[in-house]
């Protein structure tokens, strides 16, 4: 599903060169739910980044399903993101003017999916995630929470190889947090494969597995004792 | 640019309303925007439209004159090398004009006006004047658009006689016998003889380089042999059928000319030709160079107006960056970025272009109401300016789409 090998990230400028990754390599199978973990500066975000295809790691090689994404242009890399790849970001990302339906609605937009089939699909993927009666509300009539449950419905919209979500719940209050961990939860049951990012430590322990990212270079990986 | 195909998966309307919807948020930025292109499109239209309407309006003048009208004069003849002045020579006779009438390779052609012109002091009882004496034949009336207010002109009778008639212009009346006399019956002395007053023309204002009321016309036969000596004339008037046939009507009897004076080809012709299309198209000419200077000044305004919204587009896309980071994230690829942005300016410009069509048209109706020119507006420009309108969001709107399609997605989502 998922192969890294020997992934490093050097960031430049006309001073100093920084070393964000250096020879990480692991592998994540499909219906696997693994959390990166690592303090703020590890490298984990650069990590993420790559693994979303939001950035070209500078050597090494990235698999996703068996092809090779550090060879790929631009618009690959665009149709990968959009058809791989389902993000959750901290900052929830959501579009402020658009409705619930319309926010879930945009990758299947650029994904070429037809108009009347992509809103019944965003309210299929609404009510999953228990948004059924906020179909219609924009992002600020909804609570952290809510909104953070209407960028995994738009994460799930183009059916990805993998979610990818980047401190999903940094920016939301400890019960709704709770919330949004066991809808991930229950997404992994389904069969979704998912990768967290997090540097909290109970956070983590949602998933089954941990990877550990310390100075941009692997520092563990381990199975998560089942709760 | 993004295809077609892509577009319309996305869904043109939906392309559309996102952008009315963002450009609705900011109204007030959205509408300077478009009043550059406003200005720009409604003063290009504004003038395009009135240099239409003063070319029409000159052209209009120009052919009441006469448009279908040719003279023939002399040309300066050489003699002993000196080359005299134009009109000045005795080339063209009676037995020209009568061939251009009755030739058959004169086929243009439908009346002939032979004239001959002095000038000589007139008097009538204590009053005096100089004017031009000009002798005519019948045709005169037709050719030279002439109507008779007061008697009657002179007739083919009294040129086969030479008589001793006279039509006198409203000027000549004026000065020999005062305002509003009627002086029809009555005699005038010209170069020592009498002449019986037969009629008075209708006022023709003093149109052109000469009054045409300050003139007094006698049979053609009279002038040249009674008063003035001479056999040849000063110049053939001639009307051809229309204005289109003009050029063609002078190559016919410039031929014929040549033919008859004996001449081999057009560089030694001892006549010349004058005719109002020739000023017509100088006119035209002039106009013509004058809107297009005015239209490149309104259009340095569309390009003032282009930079404004090229200006605004720039604050948008940093404003915006997060939210292009976020498409591109979700899948946008770079040109459908750069479409997005590019309708946006498009409808800018279109709507400000249609605004601007609008007031243009409302301006330049104003305008040539309160001129009393004729009001014109031309398919063609209306259509310009949509195109013109829509091309300068498509060249205005570009950097700012292509800047905002090649923000990296990464640092466009850390952007605060």
């Amino acid at each position: 599903m998922i192969r890294v090998f020997k992934l490093s990230k050097i960031y430049r400028n006309e001073s100093a060169e920084t070393l964000a990754l250096k020879n990480v390599s692991f592998e994540i199978k499909k219906g696997e739910f693994v959390a990166i973990m690592g303090p703020s500066g590890s490298g984990k975000s650069t990590l993420m980044h790559i693994l979303g295809a939001l950035d070209k790691s500078t050597s090494g090689k990235y698999f996703l399903d068996g092809t090779d994404v550090s060879k790929m242009n631009a618009d690959e890399l665009a149709d990968i993101r959009n058809q791989k790849i389902g993000f959750v970001f901290q900052a929830f990302n959501l579009l402020p003017r658009y409705s619930a339906v319309r926010n879930v609605s945009l990758p299947m937009m650029y994904g070429g999916i037809e108009k009347e089939k992509r809103h019944d699909l965003a309210i299929k993927y609404l009510k999953m995630v228990g948004l059924g009666d906020r179909l219609d509300y924009t992002p600020s009539q909804l609570s952290g929470g809510q909104k953070q449950r209407v960028a995994i419905a738009r994460a799930l919209a183009m059916n990805p190889s993998i979610i990818l979500a980047d401190e999903p719940t940094g920016n939301i209050a400890t019960k709704q947090a709770a919330e949004i961990m066991e809808i991930l939860q229950e997404l992994n049951d389904k069969g979704n494969t998912i990768l967290i990012i997090t540097h909290e430590k109970d956070i983590a322990e949602y998933a089954k597995r941990t990877i550990t990212i310390r100075d941009g270079e692997l520092a563990g990986d381990k199975k998560n004792g089942t709760r | 640019m993004a295809n077609w195909q892509e577009i319309k998966k996305m869904g043109l309307d939906e392309i559309l309303t996102e952008s009315i919807g963002t450009l609705a948020l900011n109204k007030v930025r959205t509408g300077l925007a478009m009043l550059g292109v406003i200005i720009g499109i409604g003063s290009v239209i504004t003038l395009v439209s009135l240099g239409q309407a003063s070319q029409k309006s000159v052209e209009n003048q120009i052919k009441s004159l006469g448009a279908n009208l040719i003279t023939v004069s002399p040309a300066g003849q050489n003699v002993g090398g000196v080359r005299g002045a134009a009109g000045g020579g005795t080339t063209l006779t009676l037995a020209d004009a009568e061939a251009i009438e009755n030739s058959s390779e004169v086929s243009t052609v439908t009346a002939v006006s032979p004239e001959y012109t002095g000038r000589s002091q007139v008097t009538a009882g204590r009053n005096n004047t100089n004017t031009q004496i000009y002798g005519v034949v019948p045709e005169y009336l037709t050719v030279r658009n002439v109507s008779v207010a007061n008697g009657s002109f002179i007739s083919g009778q009294h040129v086969s006689s030479q008589a001793k008639v006279a039509v006198l212009g409203p000027t000549v009346v004026e000065d020999l016998f005062g305002k509003g006399a009627n002086p029809v019956g009555q005699s005038i002395r010209i170069e020592g003889q009498n002449f019986t007053i037969i009629g008075v023309t209708e006022t023709k204002g003093g149109t052109g380089f000469q009054n045409q009321d300050d003139r007094i016309f006698v049979p053609l036969t009279t002038a040249q042999k009674v008063l003035y000596g001479v056999s040849h004339l000063s110049s053939i008037a001639v009307n051809a059928i229309s204005e289109d046939v003009v050029d063609l009507a002078k190559n016919q009897i410039g031929y014929l000319l040549l033919d008859r004076h004996k001449l081999k080809s057009p560089e030694e012709a001892d006549f010349s030709f004058f005719s109002l299309t020739d000023i017509l198209s100088t006119a035209s000419e002039v106009t013509g160079t004058f809107t297009t200077l005015l239209s490149g000044i309104a259009a340095i305004s569309l390009i003032v107006g282009g930079i404004g919204i090229m200006n605004i587009m720039l604050v948008t896309v940093t404003e915006r960056t997060r939210e292009i980071g976020l498409r591109k994230a979700l899948g946008a690829k770079n040109r459908i970025i750069t479409a997005q942005f590019l309708v946006e300016s498009i409808i800018i410009t279109f709507t400000g272009g249609f605004i601007g069509i609008m007031l243009g048209i409302g301006i330049s109706y104003f305008l040539a109401n309160s001129m009393s020119l004729p009001f014109t507006m031309s398919i063609s420009s209306v259509l310009l300016a949509f195109g013109v309108s829509v091309a300068i969001g498509m060249v205005f709107g570009r950097y700012p789409a292509q800047k905002a399609a090649n923000l990296e997605p990464i640092e466009a989502l850390r952007y605060e």
